[in-house]
């Protein structure tokens, strides 16, 4: 009797034991699922960005899976992410990939948002050698060749303001201007991604000789910029810069304007993503914009079509305009994809060399990475909002429209 | 330097930041007041205090969403926080009264963290304002004066005036300085103690409301703006000292004032730890004079 009561709890600790090994072998890539795994900032300060970044993914996983997902080998495999919030600070960003690669079993990471959480993840996938496309990362170091298992779909932030000022020296050469002669004010947040579009534009600066009278470094806690944009107004400056996410960019278009600061161009980054057209209205007209993205480019993939039936789709299924943030994160996607199909295996290894050898057109951009895992066939694009809608005016292969110069007073 | 010799060179540009300063010293005024209140009276040092200004602008954003012009937003906003701030203190707050300083910062932060992240799940992240249509005044060519800032200061001043003629007129008023002076003798007296840590904090979550209406319409509103309101509060209460309405209205004002340079001469990346060495050289020299004054006393 004993006994039997003995063997039957063995019986069931084995099975039990047993049913969880398998759960756990599940977890890695069963019969027909690859997971993959990113950590996105769904509370904390990049929370908008995060749900972006994660719908971008979704919608991406979503269409593959409905076009019969991945073939490997002559098998085909759905695609599923998971997901764990990193609350917008790099320490939880790491500890969370940690996790995800160590206790779910992931072997393939889509990046989280911001260049602070990509500094944080990147080491730990480098350690288990674990492929990390990453699409919101933008900063220039994680490109020197540090990562071998790192890659990056989109450009890298020094590249995001850069063309304002190029544009700026268009324009001074067409008035009959030296544009040794423009001026420029700029204040930028004091994190990775923003001090790295700073020296994007110093660079370009430099090239064109132009003057930086006012050089701000935005806190992070930023609510007010009355101070920057006084200064910027007493020296009369013909280029403002501001890069601060969205909050940098609703203080600029609002206390600009309120404040009657009159400067002939003015450009930031994350405008789309804080949809100044949208809520400030008239405030926000004539405002330069740089962008890793726009919906009327005219590239193209076999899963979304053109980048505009993506935004399409990207509205339809969750009710808000396509932001940049999400197209290029859905692109990580479609690298994974596209390297599972041509390496024809799911060893992490194999998919790595995979990546690195990526010729792919998507409707983000051309993606081709060099040996650092940079994106080289990808250029910005720089938008003006006009009568309430942003248009592309730069790159003028892409350009919809004519730039509007200067920027009329808004007052 | 070339920052102070723009200054010198454009004497304007002082004025101009000088009104700036004053003007957005009214905001600040209005959240310190209510902190000040709350921590003379209950002993409580409410670190939620950016947060219920958070709550506030959202409010307001809220009603200028359904088409209500947000300057309705500043009663309407102070009338629904200070039914959530006597919600507060019947579920959280009264169970600190009278505990260790510290429990009360643990308690109230808290608290700040679920405000926070409420305000995240329900409102989301984005960045929102709330346009006010009012127009910008110019003042001697070049100096501009925005219309809602004008209003916001004005605003703080009314409700200094009316917290003083509360607290010393009305009847709550009077309890409410009685519980601050000796909360035993007070209860000794008759007086419901309770109900007057209710009123205190429900009032304070109401001037929040209205300080974050203000800011909705100046600034931006989003979940995570709390912290430098509660710092500045915190900062402004002590150079006024508690009980004092007028050195706390002087105090944001002087601390506006002081922002608005700073960020204008050093560059707006040490406006705050400007701001902060004040506070520190501030308290080190009240240090040195009372040393003093006790010297002469022995």
């Amino acid at each position: 009797m004993l006994d039997c009561a003995i063997r039957k709890s063995v019986a069931a600790i084995t099975s039990s034991l047993l049913l969880a090994a398998g759960a756990f072998a599940a977890g890695a890539d069963d019969g027909d699922t690859v997971l993959l795994g990113a950590a996105v900032s769904l509370t904390g300060k990049y929370a908008v960005s995060g749900k972006n970044t994660k719908d971008g993914y979704d919608i991406a996983v979503r269409r593959i899976n409905e076009l019969g997902g991945v073939k490997i080998a002559g098998k085909t495999y759905q695609l599923k992410v998971v997901y764990y919030d990193d609350e917008s600070t790099p320490a939880r960003g790491a500890q969370l990939a940690e996790r995800l690669i160590s206790q779910d079993g992931v072997k393939f990471v889509l990046g989280a948002y911001s260049s602070g959480l990509t500094k944080a993840i990147a080491p730990v996938t480098e350690k288990y050698k674990v492929p990390h496309v990453e699409a919101n990362g933008a900063a220039r170091e994680f490109f020197t060749g540090q990562y071998r298992y790192l890659f990056g779909v989109l450009s890298t932030s020094d590249y995001y303001l850069r063309d304002a000022v190029t544009l700026a020296a268009e324009v001074a050469k067409a008035h009959g201007k030296d544009p040794k002669t423009v001026k420029i004010a700029m204040a930028y947040e004091n994190d990775p991604f923003s001090l790295d579009v700073r020296e994007g534009v110093v660079e370009a600066a430099k090239r064109y000789g132009m003057k930086i009278l006012v050089d701000d470094k935005l806190p992070p806690e930023i609510n007010d910029m009355a101070a920057t944009l006084t200064k910027a107004k007493a020296v009369k400056a013909d280029l403002l810069l501001v890069s601060g996410h969205e909050k940098g960019a609703t203080l600029l278009v609002r206390q600009a304007a309120e404040m009657q600061v009159d400067v002939p161009m003015m450009a930031t980054t994350h405008c789309d993503s804080a949809k100044i057209a949208e809520n400030l209205a008239q405030k926000a007209e004539g405002v330069l914009c740089g962008s890793q993205w726009d919906r009327h480019l005219s590239y193209k993939d076999r899963w979304f079509g053109t980048a505009d039936e993506y935004a399409q789709r990207f509205e339809k299924e969750l009710g808000y305009p396509a932001p940049y943030q999400a197209a290029e994160s859905s692109a990580a996607v479609l690298v994974f994809a596209d390297a599972f199909a041509r390496a024809g295996s799911l060893d992490p290894e194999k998919v790595r060399d995979a990546i690195s050898s990526t010729d792919l057109m998507t409707m983000f951009a051309p993606i081709k990475f060099d040996s650092t895992g940079k994106n080289i066939a990808k250029q910005m694009v720089m938008y003006q909002v006009l009568n309430g809608a942003y248009r592309v005016v730069a790159p003028t292969k892409w350009a919809e429209t004519k730039l509007v110069w200067p920027r009329k007073p808004q007052h | 330097m070339d920052n102070l010799r723009l200054l010198f060179d454009t004497p304007l540009l002082s004025v101009q930041l000088l009104i700036d300063g004053v003007l957005i010293g009214g905001v600040f005024a209005l959240a310190a007041l209510g902190m000040a209140l709350v921590w003379g009276v209950m002993g409580i040092i409410n670190v939620a205090q950016g947060e219920l200004v958070m709550l506030g602008g959202y409010a307001t954003f809220l009603l200028y969403k359904v088409g209500i012009h947000p300057l309705f937003g500043v009663p309407i906003a102070a009338a629904l926080l200070f039914v959530l701030g006597w919600a507060l203190y019947r579920s959280v707050v009264f169970r600190i009264i009278d505990k260790d300083l510290f429990i009360s910062i643990l308690a109230t932060f808290g608290l700040s963290i679920l405000l926070q992240q409420l305000a995240n799940v329900f409102f989301g992240a984005d960045v929102r304002t709330a346009e006010s249509g009012l127009t910008t005044l110019v003042l001697f060519g070049s100096v501009t004066v925005y219309g809602i800032k004008l209003v916001a200061f004005g605003l703080a001043l009314l409700t200094g005036a009316a917290l003083l003629l509360f607290l010393k007129r009305s009847r709550m008023g009077q309890a409410i300085r009685a519980t601050a002076q000796n909360a035993r003798a007070a209860r000794v007296m008759g007086v419901d103690t309770d109900r007057v840590y209710a009123w205190t904090f429900a009032l304070n979550a109401a001037i929040c409301g209205a300080s974050g209406a203000l800011v909705a319409m100046t600034w931006i509103v989003h979940p995570y703006l709390g912290l430098p309101y509660t710092l500045r509060s915190f900062m402004i209460v002590i150079v006024a000292g508690l009980g004092n309405v007028l050195g706390v209205l002087a105090a944001a004002v002087g601390l506006g004032v002081a922002e608005n340079f700073a960020g204008f001469i050093f560059g707006a990346e040490y406006q705050a730890a400007f701001v902060f060495t004040l506070l520190v050289a501030i308290l080190v020299f009240r240090r040195f004079r009372l040393a003093r004054q006790r010297r002469y006393l022995a």
